[in-house]
């Protein structure tokens, strides 16, 4: 490892939105002739980082150095002709124009009038795809080639210039594991020639396999770098979803009280068998009523598409749902909304909001039944219904008719799960329920779940703050790559157990090779 | 057009604008109204306003169907070749039965919106893509039942649809009407209403709520079939005539321009009936102040056009806060 003068340097950035602080005071160097993973769960700052460094944001505080010198790009263009690349997790081409077309987009070699030399362009495209052992006819439409070998002439169209810095944002995430050793040869060639890359990945095998130095960050912050050599997988899961390999803590952060509640016999959801191609592998999982099941797993590994084809958001391949005695129909919503379950969506603004419609309507969206006669919508029951459940979840409004796009975060959380709630649910699969709320609205968020739970409710929660997994839960299965790794029951439910099935099932699947 | 852009707007000013921005369409027609009081002479007389209800009252029905399919973020471009098609079953069943001539017409704008819904609903194809289909095809279809020609018709049932007055009233006002209410009553009261609404406002979420995501859209774009298929046989009966080369021909674009100039948004999630009814008397009495204050029938049209991209504008600004 030559080390010598870093390439890039992202000194003490910091960036704030509205409301929030995406990145705090973050540095990172970039050394030629090495690959930096930069790792961390969803909203840790990763993709700010990266749209600080091509000129995408301006920072609010901190600075960026090329080589030595400080710069600050006006967008990523500015930043790819300075030598910083960027490939970015959906490939950006044309699948209309050729291998060829597309290397050179932008600066094809021309004869005067701005006629394209065809041959020169194929020619000069053959030769940079055999330098990186690409084997493609670079005059196939671009369409008809595969994913991978897109996502290799997506990053040799980035580097073809000279670059000094190149930024592989995901760049794994819909290959093949063959397409991936393929993609791990041109980056091995890209390093060898001396070019400085990031590499931003939530698959471990990819970064002990690949990688020279490690940058996690969490919340916004850098919370280690160093060689990867020199840090284990347990460590650096722990490190990522911040917690000590040594720390258990048995409860008292959260609102979570497990104790009260009282647990039936027989499952009152059982989804058996749950598969999709590449998503999800025979997945099974069960809960009863008063239990609260957690889902817990690094991000990707299969956690929101469980409960998305439970409820039939998602088209699965093979495998059941069962509730109580009838099987849901698959694909459908519908049927599961009719047969009591009911989901809170992890993206609550795409999934879940109706921002045109008024508070008083986005609540009684789903609960036709309690508040319609021969279709008839009454409306002094939608006012009873929508005034107890304002009251119950404390939900801040000004009156019943208000936008629902004019509260915050919290309150259209709250939303949704009086929405939720009114349809008078059996089991409710919950997905990130208290993710970007403030603290105050999490605790009641947590409180409530607990009570639901005492109510006789079955529930199946997902969560990415591992703590409230772990201490709201009566059950956890922990999931890795869209398989179930382990399932823990009562005193065996730890921080250190989950973290130790996730690593372990790292170790297994990397001995038994790809 | 300055005041649209201005930078920090105070409340106040932000409250007024956003009133006049929601309400456009009936200060628009207060204004036009006005204007013609006491420009245009006659303006107020009977005969007047009776043809002008006359002749708007197929415009007002398509647009009433045509609100609703916009409110799911669809279109309906096949409305105009629906009325094509019910003007031909009225021809062709009108010598056995004038009630069975209108129910078979009625029955072509079901199948129509069986097949445009369907498309949408279950083979998730663009609405704009789904109802091409039918806005090439049926006037043909419609053509092929008549031969190609005109058909007159000599039926009294009909000929007093089409011409007679109620309390002076035209028939065909008091149709539109009734369809006005009853289409505001389905939009505002109903569990139906809400379902299409929220499946405009964000489909992901009305499907999450288990809502019938694909019966509403199918049931939505035969309901705007039916009602194009009323305004063909309405149009039909006053004329006399049964013509399917021209009955209903562009008849999409006024639809359209009504339900947008009357505040229901293009991306869908709100359906403003009112708005719409008011829409479509706003442009036709626009086209008419102009025909009468002498302009060409080529002026006229760049006007409404005007009218058009500027009720979009806004509509943008709407949708983008």
């Amino acid at each position: 490892m030559t080390r010598g003068e870093p390439t890039l340097q992202a000194i003490d950035l910091t960036k704030r939105f509205p409301g929030v602080t995406a990145l705090d005071s973050v540095s990172v160097d970039m050394y030629p002739g090495e690959v930096h993973a930069l790792v961390g769960e969803n909203g840790a700052g990763k993709s700010t980082l990266i749209k600080l460094i091509n000129g995408v944001y301006g920072a609010d505080e901190g600075e960026l150095r090329l080589e030595g010198e400080p710069f600050a790009f006006a967008g990523p263009r500015q930043a790819w002709e300075a030598g910083i690349s960027t490939t970015f997790q959906e490939i950006n081409l044309e699948p209309f124009m050729t291998v060829a077309q597309n290397l050179l987009l932008g600066r094809e070699p021309t004869r005067g009038f701005g006629l394209v030399d065809v041959k020169k362009m194929n020619a000069d495209a053959a030769r940079l795809l055999r330098r990186y052992g690409i084997a493609v006819d670079e005059r196939r439409p671009l369409g008809s080639v595969g994913v991978a070998v897109q996502q290799m002439i997506a990053i040799v169209r980035a580097v073809s210039t000279d670059a000094k810095v190149v930024i592989l944002d995901e760049p794994t995430s819909s290959l093949e594991p063959n397409e991936v050793e393929q993609l791990f040869r041109v980056i091995r060639i890209l390093r060898d020639d001396g070019v400085a890359l990031l590499y931003v990945s939530h698959d471990l095998d990819e970064i002990f396999e690949l990688c020279d130095q490690v940058t996690v960050l969490r919340d916004g912050r850098r919370v280690h770098t160093g060689p990867v050599a020199q840090i284990t997988r347990l460590e650096l899961v722990a490190t990522m979803l911040g917690r000590e390999v040594q720390d258990v803590r048995s409860s008292g952060k959260t609102a979570f009280d497990i104790e009260g509640r009282r647990i039936g016999a027989e499952p009152v959801l059982a989804a058996s068998g749950l598969t999709r191609h590449r998503v999800l592998t025979d997945v099974s999982v069960d809960v009863r009523a008063g239990e609260v099941v957690g889902l817990a797993g690094l991000l990707g590994s299969g956690r929101s598409e469980t409960v998305q084809g439970i409820f039939g958001l998602m088209r699965l391949d093979d495998g059941e749902v069962r509730v109580k005695d009838s099987v849901l129909k698959q694909g459908s919503p519908a049927s599961a909304v009719s047969h009591g379950v009911g989901l809170l969506p992890e993206d609550r603004k795409a999934d879940g909001i109706v921002p045109t419609m008024s508070v008083k309507d986005n609540i009684t969206l789903a609960a036709s039944r309690s508040v319609t006669r021969w279709g008839f919508v009454s409306s002094s029951k939608v006012e009873a219904l929508v005034k107890k459940y304002i009251d119950r979840l404390q939900i801040k409004v000004t009156d019943l008719d208000q936008g629902v796009d004019e509260l915050s975060g919290g309150n259209q959380q709250k939303v949704l799960l009086a929405r939720l709630l009114c349809t008078n649910p059996d089991v409710v699969l919950l997905d990130e329920p208290t993710r970007g709320i403030d603290v105050g609205a999490k605790a009641e968020i947590q409180g409530l779940i607990d009570e639901l739970a005492m109510e006789g409710l079955a529930v199946i929660l997902i969560s990415s703050e591992l703590e409230d997994v772990i201490e709201g839960s009566n059950r956890v299965f922990v999931l890795k790559e869209g398989v179930i790794v382990g399932e823990l029951h009562g005193d065996a439910i730890s921080e250190d157990a989950v973290m130790d099935l996730i690593a372990h099932a790292l170790t297994d699947q990397s001995e038994h090779g790809p | 057009m300055t005041a649209v852009t201005s930078p920090v707007p105070s409340v106040s000013s932000e409250r007024a604008w956003r009133f006049v921005r929601e309400n456009g369409v009936y200060i628009a027609l207060a204004v036009v109204v006005v204007f013609n009081l006491i420009a245009t002479p006659n303006f107020a007389s009977l005969r007047n306003v009776q043809l002008q209800l006359v002749q708007v009252a197929p415009v007002v029905i398509v647009a009433l169907g045509m609100a609703l399919v916009i409110g799911t973020a669809g279109i309906d471009l096949s409305v105009g070749a629906v009325m094509a098609l019910a003007a031909a079953m009225v021809a062709i069943f009108v010598d056995q039965s004038p009630w069975l001539a209108i129910g078979m017409g009625l029955a072509a704008g079901v199948a129509a919106g069986l097949l445009n819904g369907s498309l949408v609903a279950f083979l998730g194809i663009q609405p704009i893509i789904a109802t091409l289909g039918l806005f090439v095809a049926g006037r043909g279809i419609a053509l092929a039942f008549t031969s190609g020609r005109l058909v007159e018709i000599f039926d009294p049932t009909l000929a007093a649809l089409g011409q007679n007055r109620l309390w002076g009233i035209p028939i065909a006002a008091l149709i539109a009407g009734a369809l006005a209410v009853l289409m505001a009553l389905l939009v505002r009261r109903t569990q139906f209403g809400r379902n299409v609404v929220a499946i405009g406002g964000n489909a992901r979420a009305a499907l999450g709520a288990g809502l019938p995501v694909r019966r509403v859209l199918l049931i939505v774009y035969v309901i705007c079939a039916v009602y194009a298929a009323l305004a063909g046989t309405l149009v039909t009966a006053r004329s006399a005539a049964a013509d399917p080369s021209f009955v209903g021909l562009l008849i999409e674009l006024s639809a359209i321009t009504a339900v947008v100039v009357g505040g229901t948004p293009l991306n869908g999630g709100k359906v403003r009936v009112l708005g719409t009814v008011a829409g479509a008397i706003l442009m036709q009495l626009v086209f008419s102040t102009l025909i009468r204050h002498d302009l060409s029938d080529s002026d006229a049209r760049m006007v409404q056009a005007a009218i058009i991209i500027a009720a979009v504008y806004f509509q943008r600004d709407r949708g983008s806060k």
